[in-house]
């Protein structure tokens, strides 16, 4: 189909690229504007909602009024809440360093070339991001189990006691392990990905100056999947200060060691649920959410900064 | 389409009828991606190995643990077969227990996967769509709130959510999950970028000279170039409804609408409570079923979400 050049086209000025877009117009609009409906349905108003919920209190004598910041004051000074939260942080620091440490190895292998069967390692290693939490929590929760798990059979084949993973001191490591298995795979896509689009030109020219393999996944690789690195490591931030679905999954075989307020999301979902107090529960939601967004933007900051 | 230059054979048309677009630069002549082709290492494949052997032992604890009854599950090892090969009676026993909930709970979960993936698939088509092709008044705004909202713990709206919710009559019914499942940032970050990249400006300006409107290029210009994105996106907005747990907790208190995540969780706890029935081999089994349909969406798609990540790659 032959289409009439528009005699116009010759005689105009060649335009930037920039100038392709559209004028200003609201026709955008309409394509955006059902997916801004329904976010500020979910997401905006629940937010608004929340910080009007902290402000008041609901009492038995006067019923709900106004009360300012002391339920702030109050999550300050509240001994369980520090608690819950020094519990993820230290999560946080032991298992996201671990998972990411692996998932950078896997991807690195991949892509390296130098491995047997590389699409059958890299299908299999991102398969239990297929598998839901509940599903992951009651399998392993099985398998760490003295009764009829592979702890138990541990024990019996070989005749020793090993340290049961869902008493008090190791239960925080066996929930680390779950968290692990779940999202290795996850974030080792996200490097692989990131690392197959590295300009082959950059191994050229390593290989013209004669550097090692080493050398090349410190000076290319690495710098390269900065980005992917940066974000992989603020969604596992955010993931550790959310944890909620395995202690509480868990918590059926490990009663004794899993408390209802483990960390501050189970915390905030008894203060609400089990306790009804709404108003206190949203105060240390929405403090839980400003920690973790500081937390988030300094290691944006620093990550996209460092040697950049 | 431009045709690359031939060399003394004909040249295979590109023109693939999967779009798969970014497909080609996954697959890059590994040759040429280190330099020098590299010998394969027996080493590391055995480390990759060990990593490999931990990721799918639970997976084979569970196929296997499967085939037992509740008194196997106790007699033998873990990673063995009982003598008794118990699976098909295991099935039969999931989806008939406590009059067949177990079906139930299927349908509910493929009701929230069909509206909630499918609606938030495709509010972010149209949103990365105007986003990466429009010039709007509050582009900007919509960009900032975006982001900042994701950094917003889920679970810290979790409560005003259901307060909202439960205010409006919407808790208990299958809308409180539906609705909040309707928003993936994600994905219309992802379709944002795919779009950017998919979609030419002439084609568009093409289209509108040709005096096609607005949403008739859309549907038949645009979105046949989105497809690969639009199976990534699908694909995991649908790993994120179905497996979501703390949304339905919070929302769903009657056992009739619960999804699978809810329900195996319910036949777990039961064993806990006071003349509850101990159904550890239902449980095993009905988790077995509920990870089956999602593993093999993810092979079956392979090739069309592993493009659809390597277009998003690109801008980082």
């Amino acid at each position: 189909m032959t289409t009439l050049q528009p005699p116009a086209a010759a005689t105009r000025p060649p335009t930037r690229p920039s100038a392709k877009r559209e004028r200003r117009s609201w026709t955008g609009w309409g394509f955006i504007g059902p997916f801004a409906v329904v976010f500020a349905f979910v997401f905006l108003a629940p937010i608004a909602y929340s910080i009007y919920l902290s402000l008041f209190r609901d009492q038995l004598i006067g019923g709900n009024h106004f009360v300012g910041l002391d339920n702030y004051t109050q999550a300050f000074q509240d001994d369980q809440f520090w608690s819950s939260l020094e519990r993820v942080s230290l999560f946080l620091v032991i298992q996201v360093p671990i998972m990411l440490g692996i998932a950078l190895f896997v991807a690195l292998a991949l892509d390296s070339g130098r491995l047997f069967g590389r699409d059958f390692f890299r299908i299999s290693i991102f398969l239990p991001y297929a598998v839901p939490a509940v599903v992951a929590t009651l399998m392993w929760g099985f398998m760490y189990g003295t009764q009829f798990g592979l702890v138990g059979d541990i024990n019996s084949a070989f005749d020793v006691t090993l340290p049961d993973p869902l008493s008090a001191h190791l239960v925080l490591a066996s929930i680390g392990n779950i968290v692990t298995w779940e999202f290795v795979g996850y974030n080792m896509l996200i490097f692989y990905s990131a690392l197959r689009v590295i300009p082959t030109s950059l191994y050229e020219a390593a290989e013209i100056d004669g550097a090692g393999q080493f050398r090349v996944i410190t000076a290319i690789k690495l710098p390269a999947i900065r980005g992917a690195l940066v974000i992989a490591t603020i969604f596992s931030i955010i993931g550790s200060f959310q944890l909620f679905n395995e202690p509480s999954i868990l918590r059926p075989l490990a009663r004794n060691a899993i408390t209802t307020d483990y960390t501050p999301n189970f915390y905030t979902y008894s203060l609400s649920f089990n306790g009804q107090q709404h108003n206190y529960s949203a105060a240390v939601a929405i403090i839980m959410g400003l920690i973790t967004m500081i937390i988030a933007y300094v290691v944006q900051l620093r990550g996209m900064r460092k040697g950049a | 389409m431009s045709t690359p230059v031939t060399t003394a054979s004909p040249s295979a048309s590109t023109a693939s009828g999967g779009g798969s677009k970014g497909a080609p630069r996954l697959r890059t002549p590994r040759k040429k991606h280190s330099p020098g082709r590299p010998k394969r290492s027996i080493l590391l494949t055995v480390l990759t190995g060990l990593i490999l052997v931990y990721t799918v032992v639970p997976l084979l604890w569970l196929v296997i643990n499967a085939t037992k009854t509740q008194q196997g599950l106790a007699d033998s090892n873990g990673l063995w077969f009982a003598h008794h090969f118990a699976l098909w009676s295991n099935i039969h026993d999931t989806f008939t227990y406590h009059d067949g909930i177990f079906v139930r709970w299927l349908l509910n979960t493929l009701l929230y996967v069909v509206l909630g993936a499918g609606g938030a698939t495709f509010l972010s088509i149209l949103g990365g769509y105007a986003l990466a092709k429009f010039n709007f008044p509050g582009k900007r705004a919509i960009f900032a709130v975006v982001i900042g909202a994701v950094a917003v713990p889920g679970t810290a709206l979790a409560v005003p959510t259901f307060l909202m919710f439960s205010k409006m009559g919407l808790t208990d019914t299958p809308w409180a999950v539906i609705i909040p499942s309707l928003v993936s940032p994600f994905g219309l970050y992802l379709m944002w970028v795919f779009a950017t990249e998919a979609i030419p400006v002439e084609l568009l300006e093409a289209a509108r000279i040709d005096g096609a409107g607005e949403i008739r290029t859309f549907f038949q210009v645009s979105l046949p170039l989105l497809a690969p994105g639009v199976v990534t996106v699908l694909l995991f907005t649908t790993v994120a409804t179905w497996n979501n747990y703390f949304l339905p907790l919070i929302m769903i208190k009657n056992p009739d609408w619960y999804p699978l995540t809810l329900g195996l969780d319910a036949w777990n706890s039961q064993a806990q409570t006071i003349g509850g029935d101990v159904i550890f081999n239902l449980v095993i089994t009905g988790s077995l079923l509920t990870i089956v349909p999602l593993i093999a969406a993810f092979l079956l798609l392979q090739k069309y979400w592993q493009s659809g990540l390597a277009a998003g790659s690109v801008k980082e």
